[in-house]
């Protein structure tokens, strides 16, 4: 019954959550879609914290979502024992960036008065829930080992299933608890995206790579205005 | 040939008294708000000084503006690959120290201290934390040169000067300072346009303001760093970047910008220029000596057919186009050749020009004494006390013949109009001068006119803003022809 709480029911109520709510956010609360950058308040700290945090859980999301997609890629790259400790070494590697990054960052935010004006309960919850996911996440990295490879032949069908609307949790109820709270913190994580901080990156500004460096609007454009002739209403300027 | 329409200024420097009356009405009606107490859109420096915030000039320390690479330019701290980099981190991003803990003080504490051996006082705490806090440093710390050893000793500007020759501004005898009132140049080439990844900054296509737009910025903050003028500012708590807006909300209205409006010497002078837009990039990325003289070629006379066809082509209004024929700035800036950009060298085209000060570079020192019985009657530009060097390095990108120029004309000014009013020196005296800076009498005469005795009309020539047709742009007016009352947003017809 708790595996099926927590395997079937958190990942769907998440995923409800997080496509409902960041559509709601976004439309009705959009001023505050960001991450409430404290830069301006404390740089030095924040840039031993944020970089190496940061680049450790880009990386690590990327090899998730890779180990997800491409299994049976993972597991045919692992089939030399080279590969394979070059994988799971990097893993590794970019897990403790992360966990250093993210010590520096509660560090800084508990001893500077400053940053408590700009501090919420939900970001509380936020060092929480990645604290409890990545230290579990290396925890199952150091202690069941060689996660790349046992990983597409459990939990990626596990989480296939999930997508597919047929959960099927048969593995996922076998796994070590450590593998379960990194599971479950996921999800949480993942729950909690439309309530707390985590709603910047998907704002990410993709869309500054291909726009041009200089840009004009017109709030009224002599040449555009409409003539009486087309009986319709006007729409209302999207600059405001 | 792009033309549009800017709204741009002209700070006659001679005449700034640095009585922060406008940082002050700027305070007051814009950044009187949590988060933004310290930020000052508008504030005056003193010159030679590190300014606000300390040191903004020096790019090595706050990478802002752009920098020449080639042929062309990119921005030095921001832009594609290296803005997105440094989302995490940005790294000449200025922090609080580099401005000042805004401060206030526990005035309640007079009134409401229990009684007790002592008077009660207001201690000073902080805008930010509300804890007691000990300011050491504020808004023009500096001002008048003050604690000149930290400030105007590591003013940004003294590096192309010798020590001895920076040794010598800093003799009592020889000391000489002016003010700098500084804000948004609402620039042609704008780097926090260009840096601001959300694309929230963006240049009026109507008037040339430039504005953050409030719900679409998300505190990614490459603005703040790229601005080489640190006029973009990061309020901490409602995690937006905010920037002077000129007062749109009054220009529209047909009134002034209130720094303008407020300013006691009535330095300031506000006017439309029509510039072209094609040639933004190839004037931003010229060699530096040059830069100058080709921000210049890019404004157009107003009075020439070609270009009056060509705005109204581009649908500037004719009322624009009127305000631009009528611009003081025009005559400053082109046909008179008197104001000059800010820092030319970050290549962001600022729309801002400035009348550079003659007043601090004339009395100089001869055997411990102000020389005023030499030659001529009011001595020679280059023999002034305020180096040409440190001048060009404000206002020409070091290049000391333009500035020379400048104080030249603005000399035979001077020199005519005494020769009007008194009528005491030598014609040749007066009329060499003149024409060394080919100078009619009616052109001085009119600098003067503009320069002492401007009526407020003169001042300021705001472009109509035509709110009665921006209405259209929404709905069309004739859609409620023929209905009753207010007419409908939608048809009343039922059924299927």
């Amino acid at each position: 019954m708790t595996n099926q709480f927590f395997f079937i029911g958190l990942p769907y109520a998440a995923l409800f959550i997080v496509i409902t709510g960041t559509i709601f956010r976004y439309l009705n609360f959009g001023f505050k879609v960001s991450s409430l950058s404290s830069q301006f308040l404390e740089s030095r700290e924040l840039f031993y914290g944020s970089r190496p945090f940061h680049w450790g859980l880009l990386v690590l999301f990327f090899g998730h979502l890779t180990a997800f997609l491409f299994p049976r890629s993972v597991v045919l790259w692992n089939n030399v024992p080279v590969r394979l400790l070059i994988l799971e070494i990097a893993g590794l590697g970019f897990g403790l960036t992360a966990l250093f990054g993210l010590i520096i960052l509660i560090i800084r935010r508990i001893k500077n008065k400053r940053l408590w004006m700009v501090t919420n309960k939900m970001d509380i919850l936020v060092y929480i829930i990645l604290a409890v996911q990545i230290i579990s996440g290396l925890w199952v990295a150091i202690f069941y080992r060689w996660g790349s490879s046992w990983f597409a032949l459990s939990l990626t069908p596990y989480l296939k299933s999930i997508f597919l609307l047929s959960p099927d949790i048969s593995s996922v109820s076998a796994m070590p608890m450590a593998v379960k709270m990194h599971l479950i913190s996921a999800f949480t994580l993942i729950g909690i995206i439309p309530s707390t901080r985590f709603m910047h990156f998907l704002v990410y500004p993709f869309a500054y790579l291909w726009r041009s460096y200089q840009l004009v609007i017109w709030n009224w454009d002599y040449r555009k205005i409409r003539s009486s002739r087309k009986m319709k209403n006007g729409i209302k300027s999207k600059n405001n | 040939m792009n033309v549009r329409s800017q709204i741009s200024m002209v700070f006659h420097l001679d005449k700034c008294i640095g009585c922060h009356t406008c940082s002050i009405a700027c305070k007051n009606i814009w950044t009187d708000r949590k988060g933004a107490e310290y930020m000052w859109w508008n504030n005056v420096e003193t010159k030679p000084g590190t300014g606000y915030p300390g040191k903004w000039e020096d790019q090595d320390i706050y990478k802002g503006g752009w920098e020449k690479k080639g042929n062309t330019i990119r921005l030095k701290g921001a832009g594609k690959f290296r803005g997105l980099k440094n989302l995490f981190h940005n790294s000449g991003m200025p922090v609080l120290e580099d401005y000042y803990e805004p401060w206030t003080y526990q005035y309640e504490n007079l009134f409401e201290a229990k009684e007790g051996d002592d008077q009660p006082v207001a201690r000073p705490v902080s805008l930010i934390t509300g804890q007691a806090i000990t300011p050491k440093s504020g808004p023009n710390w500096d001002d008048d040169l003050g604690g000149s050893q930290d400030y105007a000793r590591k003013d940004v500007n003294f590096k192309n000067l010798s020590p001895a020759e920076q040794e010598a501004m800093f003799q009592l005898e020889r000391m000489t300072m002016h003010y700098l009132p500084r804000m948004c140049n609402h620039c042609l080439n704008a780097a926090c346009v260009a840096a601001c990844p959300s694309g929230a900054i963006y240049k009026r296509g109507e008037d040339g303001i430039v504005l953050i737009n409030q719900k679409k910025c998300r505190a990614w903050r490459l603005c703040v760093t790229a601005c080489p003028y640190k006029k973009s500012f990061y309020n901490w708590n409602t995690g937006k970047s905010e920037k002077c807006l000129l007062c749109y909300p009054r220009l529209e209205n047909g009134q002034i910008p209130v720094c303008m409006q407020s300013c006691v010497g009535r330095i300031r002078y506000l006017g439309v220029l029509l510039y072209d837009a094609d040639k933004i990039k190839e004037v931003a990325s010229c060699k530096e000596h040059e830069l100058v003289d080709k921000q210049m070629s890019i404004y157009l006379d107003p009075n020439d057919e070609e270009v009056i066809k060509a705005a109204r082509k581009n649908g500037v209004a004719d009322s624009t186009i009127e305000a631009a024929q009528k611009s003081p700035v025009y005559k400053f800036v082109k046909e008179w050749g008197l104001a000059l950009p800010l820092h030319p060298e970050f290549r962001t085209l600022p729309n801002l020009f400035y009348v550079p000060p003659l007043l601090p570079t004339m009395a100089f020192v001869e055997n411990g004494t102000y020389e005023t019985t030499s030659e001529s009657f009011w001595g020679a530009i280059e023999k002034s006390r305020l180096p040409m060097k440190y001048l060009a390095s404000l206002f020409s990108a070091g290049n000391e013949k333009t500035i020379e120029i400048v104080l030249k004309k603005l000399m035979a000014v001077r020199l005519h109009r005494r020769q009007e009013t008194v009528g005491d020196l030598p014609q040749n005296e007066v009329s060499d001068p003149m024409r060394e800076v080919n100078m009619g009498k009616e052109t001085a005469d009119a600098i003067f006119r503009l320069t002492s005795l401007p009526l407020f009309d003169e001042r300021f020539v705001i472009p109509p803003a035509h709110r009665e047709e921006a209405m259209e742009m929404l709905e069309s007016t004739a859609d409620v022809k023929g209905n009753h009352g207010f007419g409908f947003k939608e048809p009343p017809k039922r059924g299927l």
